[in-house]
C-alpha cells in the first residue's frame, strides 16, 4: 500500500520533479547547440558529398516549387483583394502595388516560404531521420565508418540553407504576379506601371536584410528537422513525434528570427 | 555445499562455469579469466567490461577473448546485455569501466579516426539488416565503397557487388529496392554490404531472429562458409541452438551480465547446470 504523503512531502516531491523537468530542457538546449555548431565544423571538412547535395537541393527545392508558387500567388491576391476597400476609402488605390510589394518583400515573402518549408521539408528530414534512427540504418553508418552527421545532417540543412532564399525570390515574383491580376479584377493598370508603383516603394534595406534573414530560415528549418530525427528514440512512435516536433520548433525559430531581423533591420 | 555448486563441480572439465550471481550487488562474481595461449591469437579481448543504463546494470564485468578464425557464440535470455556487449566493441555503446583491445588496440584511447579505421575492419549485421531503405540493393554494397575505396574504379567495384551478391546467392536482386526483399533476404545483402570491406572481424546481432527454420539453416551456413572463405574471426548473438550448433566453435553463456559458463556446444549440452541444460531441451 502507497504510504499517504502530507503536504510538505508532496511539495518537496513536486519541486523536485520540476526541477529534473528543467534539468532536461537545459540539457535539451544545450544538445541543440551543440548540434547546431558542429555543423560549421562538419560542413567545411570533406568529402563532400556533392551528389547527395545535388539530390537534397532537388528535393528541397525543385520538388516545393509548386506549392511555395501557388501559395504565394494566392497570398498575392489575397493581399489586393483585401486591401483595396480601405486603400479605395483612402483613395489610395494607386498605393496598392506599393503597399504589397513591401509587405510581401519583407515579410510575407519570406516567413511564409519558411513556414510552408518547415511544414514540408522539416517534417519529411524529422521523419526520414527518425525512422532511419529506429530501423538502426544510421547505426549502420557509423559501423561502417560513414560519419552520419556528415552524410545526412550537412548535406539537408545546405540544401534548405541554399534552397529556402532562393524559393522566397520565386515565391516573391509569384505574388506580384498574383497581386497584379487581383488589382485588374476591379482596375485597370498596365503590367509596367504595376511593377514601376511597386518598385519605387522598395530600397536596399527592404530586399537586402529580407533575402539575408531567409538564409537563417534556411539554416535553422534543415538542422532542426535534422536533429528531432537524429534525436528519435526507439519505436516507432518516435518517428511521428520528431516530424511533429520537428515542424513546430522550426516554426517556433523562424518567428524568434524574424523578431530578431525585424529589430535589426529597424536599425538600419 | 549447495546443490548449484555440487552441479557445477561434477560439470564437465572443459566446461568452465562461473559461479551463480550474488542477489547483492555487493559481491562481484568473476567469470573465468580468458588465457589466450601462445598458439593462440586473440584479436579481440575484453576485461571487465561494465555497462548500466540508469540505474539498470546491463554488464557487469564481461571478461572475453576471441582467437584470430574463431567464431564465438554469445547464448543468454533477452535482457542479459549481449547486444549491448557487441555495440560497445564498434563503438556504438560505450562502457562505463573496463576494456577493449581489438587487434591489440584500445579502443577507449583511439581517436574518432583511428576508431574508424579500426570499424572498416570489424563488421556489424544488425539484428534487422539495417539497409539503407532509400537506395537499391545495388546503391546499398556500392555505398561503403563509394566511402572507403576512393581509388577503385567503377568496374572493379561493379566487380565486386556482383561477387559479394553471388556469395549470399542474390545476384538477381541487384536493382531491387530493400522493402521488396524478404527478412531472409535482407540479412543475406546486410551480410553482403558488411563483407564487401573485407572486414578481419565479424559481428553477428541475432542472425537468424524472425526467420523460418530453413532460412535460419541457410544464414547459419552462410556464416560458416563466409568464416572459411574469408577467415573471418566473429561473435555470434543469438537464442537460436541449431544456428549455435552449426557455427560456433566456442560458446558463452551470459547471465544477469556476466560470463556464466564457456565451453563447445557438446560441453555445454552435457553440463549438469540446470540454467545452462534448460538452453538444449
Amino acid at each position: 500500500m502507497q504510504p499517504t504523503l502530507n503536504r510538505y512531502q508532496r511539495t518537496r516531491l513536486r519541486v523536485r520533479e520540476k526541477r529534473s523537468q528543467w534539468k532536461e530542457s537545459l540539457y535539451k538546449a544545450g544538445d541543440l547547440t551543440a548540434f547546431m555548431l558542429r555543423f560549421f565544423r562538419e560542413v567545411v571538412k570533406p568529402p563532400y558529398e556533392w551528389r547527395e547535395i545535388f539530390y537534397q537541393c532537388y528535393l528541397v527545392g525543385y520538388r516545393s516549387t509548386f506549392l511555395i508558387g501557388l501559395t504565394a500567388f494566392i497570398m498575392g491576391a489575397v493581399l489586393t483583394i483585401q486591401s483595396r476597400p480601405s486603400m479605395a476609402s483612402f483613395g489610395a488605390i494607386s498605393l496598392i502595388p506599393g503597399m504589397v510589394s513591401v509587405a510581401v518583400i519583407r515579410e510575407i515573402g519570406p516567413v511564409i516560404t519558411a513556414i510552408i518549408c518547415a511544414g514540408k521539408i522539416g517534417s519529411r528530414m524529422g521523419a526520414e531521420l527518425g525512422s532511419m534512427r529506429v530501423t538502426e540504418q544510421i547505426d549502420a553508418m557509423e559501423v561502417s565508418a560513414i560519419n552520419p552527421f556528415h552524410y545526412l545532417v550537412v548535406t539537408r540543412t545546405l540544401a534548405t540553407t541554399l534552397m529556402i532564399p532562393l524559393l522566397t525570390i520565386i515565391s516573391d515574383a509569384v505574388a506580384f504576379v498574383g497581386a497584379y491580376l487581383a488589382m485588374n479584377i476591379h482596375d485597370s493598370m498596365t503590367v509596367r506601371h504595376f511593377f514601376q508603383s511597386a518598385m519605387e516603394h522598395l530600397g536596399f534595406v527592404d530586399i537586402v536584410p529580407a533575402i539575408i534573414k531567409t538564409f537563417f530560415f534556411g539554416y535553422v528549418v534543415g538542422i532542426i528537422g535534422c536533429y528531432k530525427g537524429f534525436r528519435a528514440r526507439r519505436g516507432t512512435e518516435s518517428v511521428g513525434i520528431a516530424a511533429n516536433s520537428a515542424v513546430v520548433a522550426a516554426s517556433l525559430a523562424v518567428f524568434i528570427i524574424d523578431m530578431l531581423a525585424a529589430q535589426i533591420t529597424d536599425l538600419l | 555445499m549447495s546443490e548449484k555448486e555440487e552441479n557445477i563441480e561434477t560439470a564437465e572439465a572443459e566446461v568452465a562455469i562461473a559461479p551463480p550471481p550474488e542477489p547483492t550487488s555487493d559481491t562481484k562474481v568473476q567469470p573465468k579469466e580468458p588465457e589466450p595461449t601462445a598458439k593462440e591469437e586473440p584479436v579481440i579481448v575484453i576485461r571487465g567490461l561494465c555497462k548500466s543504463f540508469n540505474d539498470h546494470e546491463v554488464l557487469r564485468g564481461v571478461d572475453l577473448h576471441v582467437n584470430k578464425g574463431e567464431n564465438v557464440v554469445v547464448l543468454g535470455k533477452s535482457g542479459t546485455g549481449k547486444s549491448v556487449l557487441i555495440k560497445c566493441l564498434v563503438g556504438l555503446e560505450w562502457p562505463d569501466s573496463g576494456t577493449i583491445e581489438i587487434f591489440g588496440q584500445d579502443i577507449s584511447k583511439l581517436s574518432y579516426g583511428d576508431m574508424n579505421a579500426l570499424r572498416v575492419r570489424t563488421g556489424f549485421l544488425f539484428q534487422n539488416a539495417a539497409l539503407y531503405d532509400s537506395m537499391t540493393v545495388r546503391e546499398n554494397l556500392a555505398f561503403p565503397l563509394r566511402q572507403h575505396k576512393k581509388n577503385m574504379t567503377s568496374e572493379r567495384k561493379e566487380a565486386l557487388i556482383k561477387e559479394m551478391l553471388e556469395n549470399v546467392g542474390l545476384e538477381d536482386s541487384i536493382d531491387q529496392m530493400p522493402s521488396r526483399l524478404s527478412g531472409g533476404q535482407s540479412k543475406r545483402i546486410g551480410l553482403a554490404r558488411t563483407l564487401i570491406l573485407r572486414p578481419e572481424i565479424m559481428l553477428y546481432d541475432e542472425p537468424t531472429t524472425g526467420l523460418d527454420t530453413g532460412t535460419s539453416h541457410e544464414i547459419s551456413e552462410l556464416i560458416c562458409r563466409t568464416k572459411k572463405k574469408y577467415n573471418i574471426s566473429s561473435i555470434t548473438i543469438t537464442h537460436d541452438m541449431p544456428c549455435a550448433k552449426m557455427t560456433a566453435d566456442r560458446i558463452i553463456m551470459m547471465k544477469d551480465g556476466i560470463v556464466y559458463a564457456e565451453g563447445s556446444y557438446q560441453d555445454l549440452e552435457r553440463s549438469t547446470d540446470e540454467w545452462v541444460r534448460s538452453f538444449f531441451y
